[in-house]
């Protein structure tokens, strides 16, 4: 281990705005996004690209940004939580996970939601086996998963 | 993490000189998926990341004489979705629906899978049985190597250290004949497989004309189980051969205890998955 990190130049585009920011190579993508960037929204949970509570959208696919090297990231376009609603607005999927109780501690929730917008996006009316299928990589330990479908098949009803 | 030099080639060819030039000390990135997981474990530690996000080229899927070529750089969601590869090869294209999750097969891509050659996934048993082979390229030159020949042990390949993947190559699928993919998932559906097989079969006049089987995560690679398709081969396709035959898998395989399942039991289950593929592909399930 060197006490001199190599560090790296790192800009990127999240939820609109753009940032510049000096890192060292091992920084992974979420550390970059929470503790460099302030957008403690995205949430490491597993480490190993298992759990989903670090999705994010990566040029417009999402992706696990906890096994995801921030250098990797210089010059894409990154979407987190903090950027799906419009202002005041709520998307469709946050409303849905309010309105039919699709989580309970919510540390999962972002996780739940970047990856239940990018299936509506991939398919605006999923079956239940498809959102089973699509969300089976994002885990909640409070076992929400039935409120949780319910507020996807809620959401793509209200779109 | 250990500390490392972290380089962005805009093209393969540079890619490939930084390779030429520091040699072991320096990894491939492509997708990174597996290979950050390997660097937070502390499990390698290269002086330098050759990261191939910004190359451009040994994206694209086409087909032609027979043949699929798919670039190394393409994701394992772009095989999934092909509608080249759903056409030549369903099984391929099953097989890569089956790794991990979308948000992983997003990024992974099939070169990086290849050289990572972790025995337990997807998409190996149906390389080996539709006849793959991997096209390495280096500073040196370039080598087509059939996939059976590029895993060499848990983790190992026969590629070089400054060589990278940047074409798999496979043949279609015979047409006419019946194709399966059984993951078998004790755990959950998210999970690396306990026992995988992949097989591809056509029954006669009721006897075996052509059948190839192929097992994952049962073994230090995956492997062929040629000494099933011997036996049956010409052979009636009996239930009663097919039980038969598959028990010669519990001698070929070689598995571990580990969370999945005990060595005993992955042995049996072997058996008992390679009988059902073999009962799906021969008209017998």
């Amino acid at each position: 281990m060197t006490t001199t990190p190599v560090r790296q130049s790192v800009t990127v585009t999240v939820n609109g705005q753009e940032y510049v920011r000096e890192v060292p190579t091992y920084r992974t993508l979420v550390d970059f996004i929470r503790y460099d960037l302030g957008l403690t929204g995205t949430k490491e949970a597993c480490s190993v690209g298992v759990c989903g509570a670090c999705t994010i959208e990566l040029d417009g696919r999402i992706a696990a940004s906890c096994i995801t090297l921030a250098a990797r990231a210089d010059g894409a376009t990154i979407t987190t939580i903090e950027g799906v609603a419009d202002g005041d607005n709520l998307h469709p999927v946050q409303e849905a996970f309010i309105n039919h109780g699709g989580f309970q501690c919510g540390a999962c929730t972002p996780g739940q939601i970047m990856a239940a917008k990018a299936l509506l996006e991939t398919n605006p009316s999923p079956t239940e086996p498809e959102i089973k299928e699509w969300m089976m990589g994002n885990l909640c330990r409070c076992t929400g998963y039935y409120q949780i479908i319910e507020s996807i098949q809620a959401a793509a009803e209200a779109k | 993490m250990n500390d490392f030099a972290f380089h962005a080639p805009e093209t393969l060819d540079e890619a490939l000189g930084l390779l030429a030039q520091h040699g072991a000390d320096a990894k491939v990135m492509a997708g990174g998926t597996s290979l950050t997981t390997l660097l937070k474990q502390s499990l390698i530690a290269p002086g330098h990341i050759v990261s191939l996000h910004r190359v451009r080229e040994c994206a694209a899927i086409e087909a032609s004489d027979g043949v699929i070529r798919i670039g190394g750089l393409a994701t394992q969601r772009d095989v999934e979705l092909s509608p080249v590869v759903k056409e030549r090869a369903p099984l391929l294209a099953e097989a890569y629906r089956r790794v991990a999750t979308v948000r992983i097969r997003n990024v992974a891509t099939v070169g990086g899978g290849v050289a990572q050659a972790d025995p337990a996934m997807d998409p190996p048993p149906s390389l080996l049985i539709l006849g793959a082979s991997v096209v390495a390229k280096s500073a040196r030159g370039e080598r087509v190597i059939p996939i059976g020949e590029v895993y060499a042990d848990y983790y190992e390949t026969t590629l070089e250290p400054d060589e990278i993947v940047t074409e798999l190559r496979v043949p279609a699928q015979p047409s006419g004949a019946a194709w399966t993919y059984i993951k078998y998932l004790p755990r959950t559906e998210d999970d690396y497989a306990t026992v995988s097989v992949a097989a591809i079969g056509r029954a006669e006049g009721g006897s075996v004309a052509d059948v190839r089987v192929a097992l994952g995560a049962v073994a230090p690679t995956a492997i062929r189980a040629s000494v099933v398709e011997d036996a049956l081969v010409g052979q009636p396709a009996t239930s009663d051969a097919l039980r038969e035959a598959s028990q010669a898998v519990s001698e070929i395989v070689d598995p571990t205890d580990d969370p999945r399942g005990s060595a005993w039991y992955k042995r049996d289950m072997s058996v008992v998955f390679t009988r059902r593929a073999l009962e799906q592909v021969l008209g017998l399930a």
